[in-house]
Order: structure tokens, then C-alpha cells, then sequence
């Protein structure tokens, strides 16, 4: 962990910038929003982190997202589910899609972009099939996940943020961990060293699909509506925020906690942008020269420790 | 006067790797640089070539100061280098591959017929004169890639040629080819510089043998009647331990037996029964199946037919994967490192204890301090020289790289420890260490299996050699009972009365190198 700073002190100097160009960044409204958009975005990220370890990358999550939080709505207003069955199905949904992505990769040793390309548009498919193509609004049913308790921070933030905490101990902690990173570095040596990595590789996608799914349930909570658009390229936006977070696309290397400033930075950077009166094309091209630049800047680091 | 003049030349990294060199090349010789791992061959080398640029020190082509900022500018004024790792790109023709920076073209489209001649004419100079140009590169064995990147460094005007390791994975044959290519360079005035660790290769090419160690210049002496122990000698600085004739160790019980394995026609019906405390050596050429048999009973590879029997017993044992094998206590120490063992961007410490973090952990948790524990412990045992156990294995030479892997093995304490070129790579004081702890291995009642292409180090450490020729396991031999000449002949067996030689077939799987003392 010898770069842990560097991404905190981009985030200051981002927060920094914006504090000076728009007198009114750093107000509650900012934070609010900023809060708001979070837990959603940091738990796909946390599993995107996993995934990338493993060298692998799943591009399905944010038809995941969609179609668990369209189920979990249907099975509330048309199949009159109780509450937590309707979140069960949900998330039950979401694991079956990872296993499904992490078992046809694993079995068939076919690149998990390509599967999970394959799911995303099943995915996609099913959730316009299960909400009839129609968002569905479900109220206030499990609001309380998304209700500020104090300053904008609702209990699926603080959730977000025990997801990070736990997850990051179990990547650097664990023999699950351990085995991840192997598994990224060197699948085969991992093999050879009598360990199948099979069973761990459909273990992360199925992890991922779950904390698909409990992102579906947060943005449902909070926009009191299933939307089967929700979520469309937002696994773009995942990858950036865990990249710029300094894991590597290669395999191997990552951390939680460094996603989780790659997550604070794109969140800043689109509250700022916002507050200071970008429009929208303006927006997408800082953005993406953002993205650029932290993969720039990681590529320099790796060649200092070579 | 001569060509190439060195002075003080001087390199640093984290450490100095280089310091004081003073050299000379004349046209038309051939100076052989050896030296153990991490002497700094390489980086002298590569310095030479432009590709890395020295400290502090100067060089001098024909009398002129000679500072190549890279490798195109090196080989501007006839420098070339031929590199030990391929840089050929697999799937482009051989004709493409060697012209690949001045395919001939009209107007963008390339000329093939042009093309195919001149690569063709190339491919003579290496004498591959039966090989078709226009294959792709990935179609060929190993050691004929060799030879096409050794034909596009003999490309253009040299006047300065280095080699590094080039015959590494060569045929005889091609070997053969190689020094009479080298030879009549020589006489055109072509000054060589020929790496390598073969020691009884370049007294047979070079006229003067430098030896490094440590970044320092050791001695540069006419190889004529620089004998063989005095070469090791001045690479180690100090006496090596020779191996002489030991007893042949007390076999115990049947620790593994396999009958009738099998796979395609990499390996062919081999039986076998090994003992506890003792070292099985197997040798053969290269491509006659020794990897392979090792990777069946690994059971990394699936097998058409064979059983494998464990501990004396009479029903068989189905292991039906790598995992199913370390279960029952058989551990596989690869030949390629690299791709198949170390994890190269960890450190050592993960490196060492990835398969025992089953005895390391508490519900799941890894006990930080245990796993400290036994690293420490093996970084002592086995002299691993390392700065730390957070240094990534990447930055370790061969040998440190191998015991790491050992160290893996020995903590898992397989009872039974299939070595498949376990000192390929390794300098000379390395091997000693590593030979020092197969034998503490066989001593403790371990069964080893070996297998080397160095027979001098098989008949060293070995109470029994099997010598495997196209997929059987032709004899088995006693200590006492074998001799380079039997054990050649041995591995021979199966090609005697076909055409047996690595020439132009454009594939040398089957064939390959053995090296005898």
C-alpha cells in the first residue's frame, strides 16, 4: 500500500477546485446529493473490484441492476409479496445471474467480457419482460433504506460503507482473499499449486451479481420507482470509478478501499460539474480526460515499481 | 587495433551491477562472456547493444567514441544483438518476421516472390535451407524459432554481433549449423559476442573467454586451455563441491507405483514403482515425454489409460486433478517457472505459503504472524537472498526465484516430489544449496522424481535413472550401472534406424538436446 495517498489527495485537490469556482459547492444540497448517489454506484464497485482481482470483468451489472429491482417491484403491486420475499426474489435474481456469467465462463473457459455481454442483454431483456416494459412505482415499501437519517446519509450509505469495510479485510485478510489475487496474477500456477480456482472465479461473479441486485434495491428505495432503463451503461461508469481507484484491468492487483476514493472522485467530479453549471457534453468530456488521466497516471506508477 | 574498445564502463540500478569493465573486441574473434546468474552479462550486453545506457564509463567502435541511445542507432553502426527471449511475432510467415523492417513493397502491397527469396537466401546463411519461408512462425518448434530470430540478427551489415544463450534450445544439429555459421562470420571479420553458461560450448567456439561476477571483470584468458574447473571456478569464486560417486541410498517401501500411462503419443505405456528415500532421475531428450509423464501423474494433464497405485497398495488411486494430487501429498516443482509456478507481481512471502494457507488460517482468517514464521524459516534454510520477504519474486534471480518455489513444496511436505528441471537457470551456487536439500529430502524418507537434461547432475544426484526415447521409458538403470555413453545411447533408441536428425523438418519435437559432461 505505498500509493494509498495519492488518490486522497486528488479527491481534496478535485473538492478544493470545485470550493473555489462555485460559491455554492460546498453547501448541504452538494453533500446530499452526493450522498444520495453514492451506495448504489460504491456496492457495484466493490464487486467490480473483486471481478477485475480475478482478471476477469462483467459488463451485465447494470441489466442486473434493472431487472432484480423490476422483479423485486412486480413480485410487490402485481403478486402482492410481502416485503422481504420481494427483496429475496431480487437478490436471488441477481446471484442467478452471476453464477450464471461465473459457470458458463469457468466451464467453457470463454473470456467473461463475452458471457457477461451475453447476460447484459439477457438480463436487459427479461427486465423490460418482467415490468411489461413499464416502470413500476412502488411507493414508499422499502423507502426506509434510502431515508436520510442525518445529513443526508441514509442507511444504504452506511451499508455501502460496511460492504467496503468487509470486503476489503476479506481481500487482504482472508484465504479467499489470497487465493483472489493468485487466481489473478497466475490461474494457472494457482492450479498447479493445488488449488482450483473454478469454484473461487463463479464465487466472485455470484458475489457480484448479489451486490448488483442490492444496488437495484437501493436505487428502487430511493426513487420509489423500478425503472427497466435503470442502470444502462452504467458498468462504464463502474469500471472508471474502479480503475481510477488504481486496480488493475490485468488481474492480480486491487483494492476496496482505493475504489472506494475512485468512487468519491467520480461522484465528486459529477456533483461539481453540475454545481458549477456544466452542461452536459462539457461534462462527458472532463469526465472521460478524468478517466484517461488516473490511467495514465497508474500505468507511471506500476513502472516506478518495476 | 581493436574493433570495439570498453572502458570503465559502469551501471547501476538499485545496486551497482556493473563497475570497472574494461574489454576489447578485435575483428574477427570470438570472445565468449560467461559468468553465473546476475554477473551482469546481460546488462553488459544490452549496453552494448544500446539498449540500456551505461553509468558512467566509455566505449569506442573503429577508434570513435561509440554511445548508442537505442538499439536502432546500435545497429546503424553494425551492433545487432540476437536476444535470449523470442521477439518473433507468431503469426506472421518466418519471410515476414525475418524482413520485417524493410519488407520489400510496391506502393504498400508487399512482394511476396521478393519477399520469400530473400528470406529464403537469409534462412541459408543459418543453414535452414529446407524450411518454407512462408510459414507462420507459431508452427514451429521452439528451436527452430530460435534459428529465425539467429537469421534476422545475421541480417544487414554486422560488424559486431552479439549472441545471448543461443543455443538454449537448440538441436545438436542446429547447434551444429549455428557454429559454422559463426565460423564463417568470423572469417568475413564479424567480431561475436557469445553468451552462455555451457561451458564446454564455448571452448569450443570462442578464442577468448571472459568471466564475470559480481558487475566485475574477472579474468579474460584464450580459451585455449582455460580448463573447465577453472572457468567454474573463477564464475564462483570459490571451490564447488564436486559430486563424486556416492553409495546408492537404501531404498524403503513403495511409495508410488503407476502401470500402463498414456497419453496420445507423448507418452506411451510407462510403468513405474518408486521408493521412499530415494531420487529418481529421468532422462531424455527433450520432447520424449518426461514433462508430460510428470504432468500425468500430477494429474494436470488427463491420461487415456493407466492406474496409479500410492503407498504400497493394490487398488488404485483416481487423482483427477492438481488439487486431488497435492491431497494426497505429490507436489510438482514445473520446468517454466514463469508461467507455471510463481506468481511474479507478489511477494515472496504469498509466494511460498499459497499452497499451505490451509494450515495457516483460523476459520478462514490468515494468521499473519504464522505465516511470517514460516517464511522466515525457509529464507533461511534455503539461503534465499532476497531484501525482504515483501520483494516481489519478479525481481529475484533464477536461482532465488527456484528455492521460493521449493520453499513452497517443502512447506506443503509432499511426500512424494516430482522436479522437473529443478536447476535449469539456477547459477552455480544456487544448485549447490538446492542439491544440498534433495538430498536432505531423500535422507528424510521423501521420493523424489527428477527429471534433468543434464546428465552429469542426474548421475550425481540419482539412484536410479529411467531414460525416456518418443514416450517409453526404453531402461531404467542402476547407480553403478550406467554410463553417459549407455544413457545416450538409451535416449537415441527409439529414432535409431529412422532419420533421426533436427534438420530442415520444420518441427523438432522428438529431437532435442542433451548435454553430457
Amino acid at each position: 500500500m505505498k500509493n494509498t495517498l495519492g488518490l486522497p489527495i486528488a479527491l481534496a485537490a478535485l473538492i478544493l477546485v470545485f470550493g473555489l469556482s462555485s460559491d455554492y459547492f460546498f453547501s448541504r444540497d452538494t453533500f446530499v446529493a452526493i450522498a444520495n448517489d453514492i451506495p448504489a454506484l460504491l456496492v457495484l464497485s466493490v464487486g467490480m473490484t473483486y471481478v477485475l482481482v480475478i482478471a476477469g470483468i462483467d459488463l451485465s451489472v447494470g441489466s442486473v441492476l434493472a431487472l432484480s429491482g423490476g422483479l423485486s417491484a412486480v413480485a410487490m403491486l402485481e403478486w402482492h409479496w410481502a416485503v422481504p420475499a420481494a427483496v429475496a426474489i431480487g437478490l436471488g435474481c441477481g446471484v442467478l445471474c452471476g453464477f450464471i456469467t461465473g459457470a458458463v465462463s469457468v466451464a467453457w473457459r470463454v473470456s467473461s467480457f463475452i458471457v457477461s455481454l451475453g447476460t447484459l442483454e439477457i438480463a436487459r431483456g427479461s427486465a423490460y419482460l418482467v415490468t411489461d416494459s413499464r416502470t413500476a412505482y412502488v411507493g414508499s415499501a422499502i423507502g426506509g433504506l434510502s431515508n436520510p437519517l442525518w445529513l443526508g446519509i441514509s442507511p444504504a450509505f452506511l451499508l455501502a460503507i460496511a460492504i467496503v469495510i468487509v470486503s476489503q479485510v476479506i481481500l487482504s485478510r482472508t484465504v479467499f482473499g489470497r487465493y483472489l489475487i493468485g487466481i489473478g496474477t497466475n490461474e494457472e500456477a494457482m492450479r498447479l499449486a493445488g488449488v482450483d480456482p473454478r469454484p473461487k472465479k463463479i464465487a466472485v461473479f455470484v458475489l457480484m451479481g448479489a451486490l448488483a441486485a442490492l444496488a437495484g434495491l437501493m436505487q428502487i428505495s430511493r426513487l420509489e420507482a423500478a425503472d427497466p432503463n435503470a442502470g444502462i451503461g452504467i458498468e462504464l461508469q463502474v469500471i472508471a470509478a474502479v480503475v481510477i481507484g488504481g486496480t488493475s484491468l490485468m488481474g492480480g492487483r486491487g483494492s476496496v478501499i482505493n475504489t472506494f476514493f475512485g468512487v468519491l472522485i467520480v461522484a465528486v467530479l459529477e456533483a461539481g460539474l453540475a454545481q458549477v453549471g456544466a452542461s452536459d457534453p462539457a461534462k462527458r468530456i472532463i469526465t472521460g480526460c478524468v478517466i484517461i488521466a488516473a490511467v495514465l497516471l497508474d500505468v507511471y506508477r506500476n513502472r516506478k515499481q518495476r | 587495433m581493436s574493433l570495439l574498445r570498453l572502458s570503465s564502463l559502469a551501471k547501476a540500478y538499485a545496486a551497482p551491477v556493473l563497475t570497472g569493465i574494461d574489454l576489447t573486441l578485435d575483428a574477427g574473434e570470438v570472445l565468449a562472456l560467461t559468468g553465473e546468474n546476475g554477473a551482469g552479462k546481460s546488462t553488459l550486453s544490452k549496453i552494448i547493444a544500446g539498449l540500456v545506457a551505461a553509468d558512467a564509463g566509455e566505449m569506442q567502435l573503429d577508434g570513435k567514441a561509440y554511445a548508442p541511445a537505442s538499439r536502432r542507432e546500435a545497429e546503424a553502426a553494425g551492433v545487432r544483438m540476437v536476444m535470449q527471449e523470442l521477439g518473433l511475432i507468431g503469426t506472421l510467415s518466418v519471410a515476414e518476421n525475418l524482413l520485417l523492417t524493410e519488407l520489400p513493397a510496391k506502393a504498400g502491397f508487399i512482394e511476396r516472390d521478393e519477399l520469400h527469396r530473400r528470406a529464403a537466401e537469409q534462412l541459408r546463411r543459418v543453414g535452414l535451407t529446407r524450411l518454407d519461408p512462408s510459414i507462420a512462425v507459431d508452427q514451429l518448434g521452439i528451436g527452430h524459432q530460435q534459428m529465425v530470430e539467429i537469421a534476422r540478427g545475421l541480417l544487414g551489415n554486422s560488424r559486431v554481433l552479439i549472441l545471448d544463450e543461443p543455443t538454449a534450445m537448440l538441436t545438436d544439429q542446429e547447434i551444429v549449423h549455428l557454429f559454422e555459421q559463426i565460423a564463417a562470420l568470423k572469417a568475413t571479420g564479424v567480431a561475436i559476442v557469445y553468451i552462455s553458461h555451457r561451458l564446454d560450448e564455448l571452448r569450443r567456439i570462442a578464442d577468448r573467454i571472459a568471466v564475470l561476477r559480481d558487475g566485475k571483470l574477472v579474468t579474460v584468458r584464450p580459451a585455449q586451455g582455460f580448463e573447465h574447473d577453472d572457468i567454474v571456478q573463477a564464475m564462483v569464486g570459490r571451490e564447488v563441491a564436486q559430486h563424486r560417486d556416492r553409495e546408492r541410498r537404501a531404498p524403503g517401501r513403495e511409495t508410488l507405483r503407476i502401470e500402463q500411462f498414456s497419453r496420445g503419443a507423448q507418452v506411451r505405456n510407462v510403468d513405474l514403482r518408486l521408493h521412499a528415500g530415494e531420487i529418481f532421475g529421468l532422462a531424455g531428450l527433450v520432447g520424449s515425454g518426461r514433462t508430460e509423464l510428470l504432468r500425468l501423474i500430477f494429474a494436470a494433464d488427463a491420461r487415456d489409460r493407466g492406474s496409479l497405485y500410492l503407498n504400497g497398495s493394490n487398488s488404485p488411486v483416481e487423482l483427477h486433478s492438481p488439487v486431488n494430487a497435492v491431497a494426497h501429498g505429490i507436489g510438482l516443482l514445473t520446468e517454466d517457472r514463469k508461467s507455471q509456478g510463481l506468481f511474479l507481481t507478489q511477494p515472496l512471502r504469498t509466494n511460498v505459503t499459497i499452497a499451505n494457507l490451509a494450515r495457516l488460517n483460523t476459520a478462514g482468517w490468515i494468521r499473519n504472524a504464522d505465516e511470517a514464521g514460516v517464511v522466515q524459516r525457509w529464507f533461511e534454510r534455503l539461503r534465499i537472498r532476497a531484501r525482504d520477504a515483501e520483494q516481489h519474486v519478479a525481481e529475484l534471480s533464477g536461482g532465488n526465484q527456484q528455492k521460493v518455489l521449493f520453499a513452497r513444496w517443502l512447506e506443503r511436505d509432499c511426500s512424494i516430489l516430482l522436479l522437473d528441471e529443478p536447476t535449469r537457470g539456477v547459477d552455480v551456487g544456487a544448485r549447490d544449496d538446492i542439491y544440498a536439500e534433495l538430498d536432505r529430502l531423500a535422507a528424510a524418507g521423501k521420493t523424489l522424481l527428477m527429471v534433468s537434461s543434464d546428465l552429469r547432475e542426474l548421475m550425481a544426484m540419482c539412484d536410479r535413472i529411467g531414460v525416456m526415447s518418443a514416450g517409453s521409458l526404453v531402461s531404467v538403470f542402476e547407480r553403478g550401472q550406467w554410463s553417459e555413453q549407455a544413457l545416450l545411447d538409451a535416449a537415441f533408441a527409439a529414432h535409431r534406424g529412422q532419420h533421426t536428425g533436427g534438420d530442415d523438418d520444420g518441427n523438432n519435437k522428438g529431437n532435442g538436446t542433451m548435454h553430457a559432461a
